[in-house]
């Protein structure tokens, strides 16, 4: 897979602009990703600030930490990473995303490093990370053995990967293919296919076989009455973000 | 782009700086900008103004490091007495009592000088290393960018920052250049506003006296004095403010009664035309609206301040939180969590308001024996009583954690 690192073509500029609005609007395409992400953001940044020892109310609490994105898309979490003060990486494997990502790190004032790339291509050569944020990716990959054992390996000895997916259940299929594809029509339908949903438990082994050892998982969790996320301890069934080491 | 400040908030009040100050301690730099110089706010002498804080509001001026700076120039509020009157016949039996015994938390409320919270605010924003003061300057533009919001100030001199704040007040500049309406009503009533002194003590005890054109409320202050807030229909009240002090006092006199003693007139006189005035919405993007900018209320209830404190506290808790996951704070999705939280609130405590003082601004004989019954049924039920004072000290409600007296 080519490393596509180039700067943005400036006759493109406007184009890739206006992507990058529809991607950062928040009652737009994406709207259910904005929806989610401040839990998910809640969730990635006490993993990491517990496992580095670092304090969210410090001006960069991040700094000096490694983080890679995969399937940054618009940048939705790459940003809030670098405006902690992480130097980021984020990859995916959609060409079309990295300059819509690119231009919209610009407007923001963020330093990000934006490649078309995928986790293997970067295994293979070699990087590695202090967080590897692996959100919403392994029920779309060919093959999630290969996808976490690349990883695995893109974690410094010690560091954390943050993975979350959703069950394989009937509610799960009621929820994220019925109701967000079908019903209200938050994602395009045909977004997720429902047998490639993946159970906590087939996740941990998974993870386990990788060579990673699970220390976290916990439920997102969308209630319909106030229209917003939260975090469950105990409430899996559709959505949900575990939290693995790679061994010292 | 290179930012000036995180944060721009435009007005130098009392909102203002109380956000500053919170927004300062949670790591953002913060730039106020005053239209008035710094000098004309705090001035040494007793101009009049008081306001009645509830509990939460203290709890929060403490939690930003400016109630201890008021010092002792406080008075605890141990009591209200809400009561039925009549010009000529002075205040009623009093029908409703509210006593602090009934509260765990210690006095409802305190009452505070206008000079002394605002000099208070004004030492502890030039003392807070985030936060800066630009006096005397009017904002002429305000340009919002993808991530930046620009004003340009009457000097010619430019400000960018994540987002601004409108503290402004009813007329709010930062709610029209970003393009929000406003809607609202006049209540046909102008409050008269005025400190006394009077010859016997108040022992904490604040009044409110419900008389045909409106309110008067008796709030204590400091040794024998009490702050005055006096609702008369505009006409009446134009009448009563042209009068010299003497003919001014034989007014007040036959409403407020004998009951602290012989009275006399104690600073300036003050005169506000009552509206209500709330905006369409309180934020836009990279905009939010907090105190009378976003909501000018009737003051009946006193809950101006307490309203606008309540603001300060939500606003900085959830800009604090989205900064802390690293989302960029200043765009809409992060402010309507804002907007949600208040919105809800201010609207049931503006139609409370409103209710009660439709209810009792009229001589009407039928609602005069309604409301009569209504405050002897409030009085003779001690958990419904206990709810208001827990509404009146502000304890009641989502509450943001400065107002609960904790840290973000």
């Amino acid at each position: 897979m080519p490393d596509v690192q180039s700067t943005v073509d400036p006759s493109e500029v406007a184009k890739f602009e206006a992507m990058a609005a529809e991607w950062w609007d928040p009652t737009g395409k994406f709207k259910p990703l904005h929806m989610m992400n401040p839990v998910r953001l809640d969730y990635i940044t006490n993993q990491i600030a517990a496992e580095f020892a670092r304090d969210l109310s410090d001006s960069l609490p991040f700094k000096g930490l490694r983080i890679l994105d995969i399937g940054c898309g618009g940048g939705l979490l790459s940003e809030p990473m670098a405006r902690l003060g992480a130097e980021v990486v984020g990859a995916d494997a959609a060409e079309r995303n990295i300059p819509v990502a690119q231009v919209h790190a610009e407007q923001s004032g963020l330093e990000i490093d934006y490649r078309h790339t995928t986790a293997e291509a970067m295994a293979e050569a070699g990087e590695q990370f202090d967080a590897v944020l692996n959100m919403e990716v392994v029920e779309h990959v060919a093959s999630p053995i290969d996808y976490l054992t690349a990883c695995h390996n893109l974690l410094k000895p010690g560091g954390l990967m943050i993975a979350s997916t959703i069950n394989r259940n009937p509610k799960s299929f009621m929820v994220a293919i019925v109701g967000a594809e079908r019903v209200m029509r938050w994602l395009p339908v045909g977004t997720h296919d429902w047998h490639k949903f993946i159970t906590p438990a087939e996740l941990e082994e998974l993870i386990t076989r990788a060579g990673l050892r699970q220390v976290d998982k916990k439920g997102f969790v969308f209630n319909p009455v106030t229209w917003s996320w939260s975090i469950s301890a105990r409430d899996l069934s559709v959505n949900y973000v575990t939290t693995s080491l790679r061994p010292a | 782009m290179k930012l000036d400040s995180d944060i721009l908030i435009v007005g130098g009040g009392l909102n203002g700086p109380a956000l500053a100050l919170a927004l300062g301690d949670a790591g953002f730099d913060v730039t106020v900008i005053d239209a008035l110089k710094a000098g004309t706010r705090g001035e040494d002498e007793f101009d009049g103004r008081g306001y009645a804080l509830a509990l939460a509001s203290q709890r929060l001026l403490k939690a930003i490091g400016v109630w201890d700076r008021v010092g002792d120039n406080v008075t605890p509020l141990l009591e209200i007495r809400i009561s039925d009157g009549k010009p000529g016949s002075g205040p009623g039996p009093f029908v409703l009592e509210f006593d602090n015994g009934e509260l765990d938390e210690g006095p409802m409320g305190y009452m505070v000088e206008d000079r002394f919270l605002a000099r208070a605010l004004l030492e502890a924003m030039t003392a807070h290393p985030k936060v800066t003061l630009i006096d005397g300057a009017l904002v002429t533009a305000q340009e919002v960018g993808p991530a930046s919001v620009t004003l340009t100030l009457d000097s010619g001199k430019t400000l960018a920052g994540r987002m601004v704040v409108g503290c402004d007040g009813r007329r709010s500049g930062v709610a029209e250049r970003a393009g929000i309406g406003r809607h609202g009503h006049d209540y046909g009533q102008t409050a008269l506003v005025c400190a006394i002194e009077h010859e016997k003590p108040h022992h904490g005890v604040a009044h409110q006296f419900f008389m045909p054109p409106g309110p008067l409320a008796i709030l204590p202050l400091p040794g024998n004095q009490c702050s005055i807030v006096w609702t008369e229909s505009h006409a009446e009240a134009a009448r009563i403010h042209a009068l010299d002090d003497a003919g001014y006092l034989e007014e007040l006199r036959p409403r407020f009664g004998d009951f602290l003693g012989e009275i006399r007139l104690a600073g300036r006189r003050f005169t506000y035309p009552l509206n209500l005035t709330v905006a369409d919405a309180f934020v836009a993007d990279r905009v939010a609206l907090v105190g009378d900018a976003a909501h000018g209320m009737h003051p009946i209830a006193g809950q101006g301040l307490n309203a606008g404190l309540k603001d300060v506290g939500a606003l900085a808790e959830v800009l604090t939180l989205a900064k802390r996951r690293g989302e960029d704070y200043g765009r809409i999705d992060v402010l309507e969590r804002y907007q949600q939280w208040r919105r809800f609130d201010v609207t049931s405590m503006v139609t409370a308001t409103e209710t009660v003082n439709r209810l009792f601004s009229n001589d009407n004989p039928i609602l005069r024996t309604v409301r009569d019954i209504g405050l002897g049924a409030v009085n003779a039920m001690p958990s419904l009583r206990r709810g208001f004072i827990r509404e009146a000290a502000g304890l009641t409600g989502d509450l943001p954690k400065l107002l609960q007296g904790r840290q973000i």
